[in-house]
C-alpha cells in the first residue's frame, strides 16, 4: 500500500526519487555504482548468451564459402517436415493460450478470495506440476493415452469399451493435438497462476470494497476492477508462455513420435540425425523471429494508456 | 551508514571480481581430473553400442566384471554425441578417452585420422579366429587394421504365437515372403479388428534400416543403383501400413509393443527384441525377414573397439580388447545383451531359452538358399544422417502422406543421386561395384 501511494505519480509528471535512496547511492560509489552492479551480469550474458546466440544466427545465414546465403533457410522450408512442424507449432499456440489463461485465472480468483479456508495448501496443490519436467510430464500423459495405458484399461474394465481405442493415432492430426494440449495445459497452467495469483494480491482491497459498495457484482468486479489491474501480470504471463509454446519440444516427442513434429523436434533432428548444423541454425532463428514478433505484438495489444496506469 | 560512507570505492569492486573470478574457475574444475598416466590407469571406454541404461549396467556389472583392472564404461546417447566428444578431445590435444566401441558406420564416418593402427594387436588375437570378411571391413579400406571386430547383430522378425493361427494358407513362418507378410497383416486384422503389425518407426527406431538392408534390396536387388525402380517395394510399404498399427510412428524398441501385445508381428534389430523372447520365449516365435522376389535381403551389422590417438592409457585399452575377445566374453555378450560372437566356436551351451530362439533366427536368415546380404551404408563420412533422411522422406511422402510413388521416386532420386556425388562413396553390396559415386540407376 504504501509503497504504491509513493510511487504513484499524480498528473503523469517526472518521476521523483526518495531522498532515503540517493543517500545511499552516493554514500556506496556515486553514479557509476549500478554500472559496477550489473557489469558481472552483462558479462556474463554476453558471454554464455549473446556470443552463442549471433554464432547461432551466423551458422544460419553463412554458406560453405564463408559468404552469406539463403541456401540453409531454403533446405529449411522446402523440407517435407517443416509445413506440419509450423502448422502444430501454431495450432498448439492458439489452443492452448486461450485455455490456459481462462483456467489459470479461475484457480487464481479462487486461491485468491478470502472466503477460502486453506488457501495456501491449494495454492500448493496447483502448484505441483510446475515442478514436473516436460520430459515427464510427456511420458505420464503417454501412459495414459497409449493403447494399453491407463485410459483404455478404466475404459474397458467400466465396460465402456470392448477394444481399445487407438487414441495418439498419428492419422488423426486432431487427435494428437488434443493429447499434447491435455498434457500441455496441465503442465503448465499453475506458471501463468502463479504469475495472476502475484498481480491479485498486488490489487488493493479498498478498490474491490468500493465497487461492492456502489453495487457492482463479482462478474462486474473481475471485468471493471481485477482485470484491468491484471494487466501488467497478464501482460508478463502471456509472453513468457507464448516463447515457451514455440519451444515445446519434449511433451510432443514423448506422445507423439513422428506423428506430429514441432519446430524444435525439427531443429533437433537436423543437428543430432542429420549433423546439418546450418539448417538447426536456421529452425532455431525461426523460432527466435516468432518469439520476438509474438512478444512485439503482445506489447503492442497490452498497452496501457499512460493515463491509465497505476505501477 | 556512518561506517559505509568511508567505504573505499575499491571495495565495491570486489565482489565483482570475485564472480569473475569464480566463474573462470568453474571451468577449470570442469575438466574432470584429466591428467593423463602411462598405462595401468583406468580404461575410459566410450561407446555408441550397448549405450541404454540397461545395457550398460550389464557392460559394468557382468561383461567386463572379470577384467582385471578399472574401466569406465560410458555409453554415447548417439553416434552425434560420440563423434563430436572424440573430435572435440582430439582438437583440444585433451584426449581422455582411451578405448571406442563403435558400428563399423561409425569409423568408416569417423575417418582413420583418429583412431591407432591396431594391426600388430589383430596379428597377437589372430588366433581367435575372426571372420575374413570383418577384418577386412576393419581395415576401413586402408591396408592396416584400425579396429578389432566386438561383437555382430542383425535384424530378425519376432511374432507372437497367436499371430501364427492367421499365416495365409500354404505360408511357412520361416520361408515368409513379403507378398505372404501384407497377407498376415491382413488376416489378422480382420480377425481382430486391430492392426497388429508393428514398425519402429519413432524417434529411436530403427526402420530407416529396413528400407536400406531389407525391403529395397529384396525387392530390387539393389538400394542406390536401383532406388528409382522401387516403386513396387514402397506400394507394398503403403499396402501393409493399413494393417500396421498407427502407434508405430511411435515406437522405439519393438519388444515393448511385443510384451504388452499392442503388437503380434515385428521387424528389428536382435538386441531391441531380446527382452520380448527372454521374458516369454513360449509365447514369441523368432524367424528370418521375409523375401521379395530377389532375394531374402538382410543387414549384417558389425560393432568394433578401436583405440583413439593420443588415448592415455593405451596399454590397458589393449589389454582390454584382448579380454573382450576371448571366448567366455564373447560367450558373456552374447547371454547378457543379445549381440553375436565375431569369434571362432560354437555359441555356448548355458544361454537362455530367448537367445536360442534368436540365434536360431540368424541362422536360418544367414543361410537361407535365396539369402543377399545388404551391408550398411559404407563410405558416406558424415552424411550418414542425410541418406537416412531419404528413405525416411520418402516413406513419410508416399506411406504417410498417400503422395504419388512415381512422383516422389523422381525427386527423390535426385536428392539421393545429389548425395552421392557430394560424398563420393561408391557402391556396396548388394549394388554392383562402382568406378566413382554410386549413381542412381
Amino acid at each position: 500500500m504504501t509503497e504504491q501511494s509513493t510511487t504513484t505519480v499524480p498528473g503523469g509528471a517526472g518521476v521523483r526519487r526518495p531522498r532515503g535512496r540517493d543517500q545511499l547511492r552516493a554514500t556506496l560509489g556515486g553514479r557509476n555504482l549500478p554500472y559496477w552492479l550489473v557489469l558481472p551480469a552483462i558479462l556474463y550474458l554476453a558471454l554464455f548468451f549473446a556470443w552463442p546466440m549471433v554464432q547461432a544466427f551466423g551458422l544460419a545465414f553463412v554458406g560453405e564459402d564463408g559468404g552469406l546465403t539463403l541456401d540453409h533457410v531454403r533446405t529449411m522450408v522446402d523440407d517435407v517436415a517443416f509445413p506440419g512442424a509450423l502448422r502444430f507449432t501454431l495450432l498448439l499456440l492458439v489452443i492452448i493460450i486461450p485455455i490456459e489463461f481462462a483456467v489459470a485465472l479461475t484457480m487464481a480468483l479462487m486461491v485468491n478470495s478470502p472466503r477460502l479456508r486453506g488457501r495456501g495448501l491449494f495454492l500448493y496443490i496447483y502448484a505441483i506440476p510446475l515442478a514436473v519436467s516436460e520430459l515427464a510430464a510427456g511420458i505420464v500423459w503417454f501412459a495414459i493415452f497409449t493403447q494399453q495405458g491407463y485410459l483404455n484399461s478404466a475404459l474397458q474394465q467400466l465396460g465402456l469399451a470392448d477394444v481399445p481405442f487407438i487414441w495418439l493415432d498419428p492419422r488423426s492430426t486432431e487427435q494428437l493435438l488434443l493429447a499434447v494440449v491435455l498434457a500441455e495445459v496441465w503442465r503448465s497452467t499453475s506458471l501463468i497462476m502463479i504469475i495472476l495469483v502475484a498481480g491479485l494480491q498486488g490489487i488493493p482491497r479498498d478498490y474491490l470494497e468500493a465497487a461492492e459498495l456502489f453495487g457492482a457484482g463479482p462478474l462486474t468486479r473481475v471485468r471493471k476492477v481485477i482485470l484491468p489491474m491484471l494487466k501488467p501480470s497478464i501482460q508478463v504471463a502471456l509472453i513468457f508462455r507464448t516463447i515457451l509454446a514455440f519451444q515445446v519440444f519434449a511433451t510432443v516427442i514423448a506422445l507423439t513420435g513422428r506423428g506430429a513434429t514441432v519446430l524444435t523436434a525439427e531443429a533437433y533432428r537436423w543437428q543430432t540425425d542429420i549433423r546439418d548444423a546450418n539448417v538447426a541454425a536456421a529452425y532455431a532463428g525461426l523460432i527466435l523471429a516468432l518469439s520476438i514478433v509474438s512478444t512485439m505484438v503482445i506489447l503492442r495489444l497490452t498497452r496501457t494508456p499512460r493515463e491509465q496506469r497505476m505501477i | 551508514m556512518a561506517v559505509s560512507r568511508n567505504l573505499p570505492r575499491w571495495l565495491v569492486a570486489i565482489p565483482t571480481l570475485a564472480l569473475l573470478a569464480a566463474a573462470c574457475g568453474t571451468d577449470d574444475e570442469g575438466d574432470n581430473g584429466a591428467a593423463g598416466s602411462d598405462g595401468g590407469g583406468e580404461v575410459v571406454f566410450f561407446s555408441t553400442q550397448l549405450a541404454p541404461v540397461e545395457e550398460a549396467e550389464k557392460v559394468r556389472t557382468t561383461i567386463l566384471a572379470g577384467y582385471d583392472g578399472e574401466v569406465d564404461f560410458i555409453g554415447a546417447e548417439n553416434y552425434g554425441a560420440w563423434v563430436d566428444r572424440i573430435t572435440a578431445e582430439a582438437e583440444a590435444g585433451d584426449v581422455t578417452i582411451d578405448l571406442l566401441g563403435g558400428l563399423h558406420g561409425d569409423y568408416v564416418s569417423l575417418g582413420t585420422e583418429r583412431l591407432t593402427d591396431v594391426s600388430d594387436l589383430q596379428e597377437e588375437l589372430s588366433g581367435a579366429g575372426f571372420d575374413e570378411t570383418f577384418l577386412e571391413l576393419a581395415r576401413l579400406g586402408t591396408d592396416s587394421t584400425y579396429y578389432i571386430p566386438w561383437m555382430q547383430a542383425t535384424y530378425i522378425m519376432v511374432a507372437n504365437t497367436q499371430a501364427l493361427d492367421h499365416l495365409p494358407d500354404g505360408a511357412d513362418v520361416n520361408e515368409l515372403t513379403y507378398e505372404e507378410y501384407a497377407e498376415w497383416a491382413a488376416n489378422i486384422f480382420e480377425a481382430t479388428g486391430q492392426a497388429k503389425v508393428g514398425f519402429p518407426a519413432g524417434e529411436d527406431g530403427l526402420l530407416p534400416r529396413f528400407f536400406e538392408g531389407y525391403l529395397l534390396p529384396a525387392f530390387t536387388g539393389g538400394l542406390v543403383t536401383t532406388f528409382n525402380e522401387s516403386d513396387e517395394a514402397w506400394d507394398w510399404m503403403r499396402g501393409i501400413w493399413e494393417h500396421t498399427h498407427p502407434q508405430s510412428v511411435g515406437y522405439g524398441f519393438m519388444q515393448d509393443p511385443l510384451l504388452s501385445e499392442e503388437v503380434w508381428v515385428a521387424w528389428d534389430h536382435v538386441a531391441r527384441l531380446k527382452d520380448a523372447l527372454e521374458q516369454r520365449p513360449d509365447d514369441f516365435v523368432a524367424f528370418p525377414a521375409p523375401a521379395g522376389p530377389e532375394g531374402r535381403a538382410y543387414m549384417p551389422v558389425l560393432a568394433g573397439l578401436a583405440i583413439p590417438q593420443g588415448a592415455p592409457n593405451a596399454d590397458s585399452a589393449r589389454s582390454l580388447i584382448e579380454y573382450i575377445s576371448a571366448p567366455d566374453t564373447q560367450a558373456a555378450t552374447l547371454r547378457e545383451v543379445g549381440f553375436f560372437p565375431v569369434v571362432a566356436g560354437d555359441l555356448p551351451e548355458d544361454v537362455s531359452p530367448g537367445v536360442q530362439l534368436q540365434a536360431d533366427a540368424v541362422a536360418m536368415q544367414t543361410e537361407a538358399e535365396d539369402a543377399l546380404p545388404s551391408l550398411l551404408p559404407i563410405g558416406l563420412g558424415d552424411a550418414g544422417g542425410d541418406f537416412n533422411k531419404v528413405f525416411v522422406d520418402t516413406f513419410t511422402r508416399i506411406v504417410l502422406n498417400g503422395e504419388d510413388t512415381r512422383t516422389v521416386l523422381e525427386e527423390q532420386s535426385a536428392v539421393l543421386d545429389a548425395l552421392m556425388q557430394e560424398t563420393g562413396a561408391p557402391c556396396w553390396e548388394p549394388d554392383p561395384e562402382s568406378e566413382g559415386p554410386c549413381q542412381v540407376g
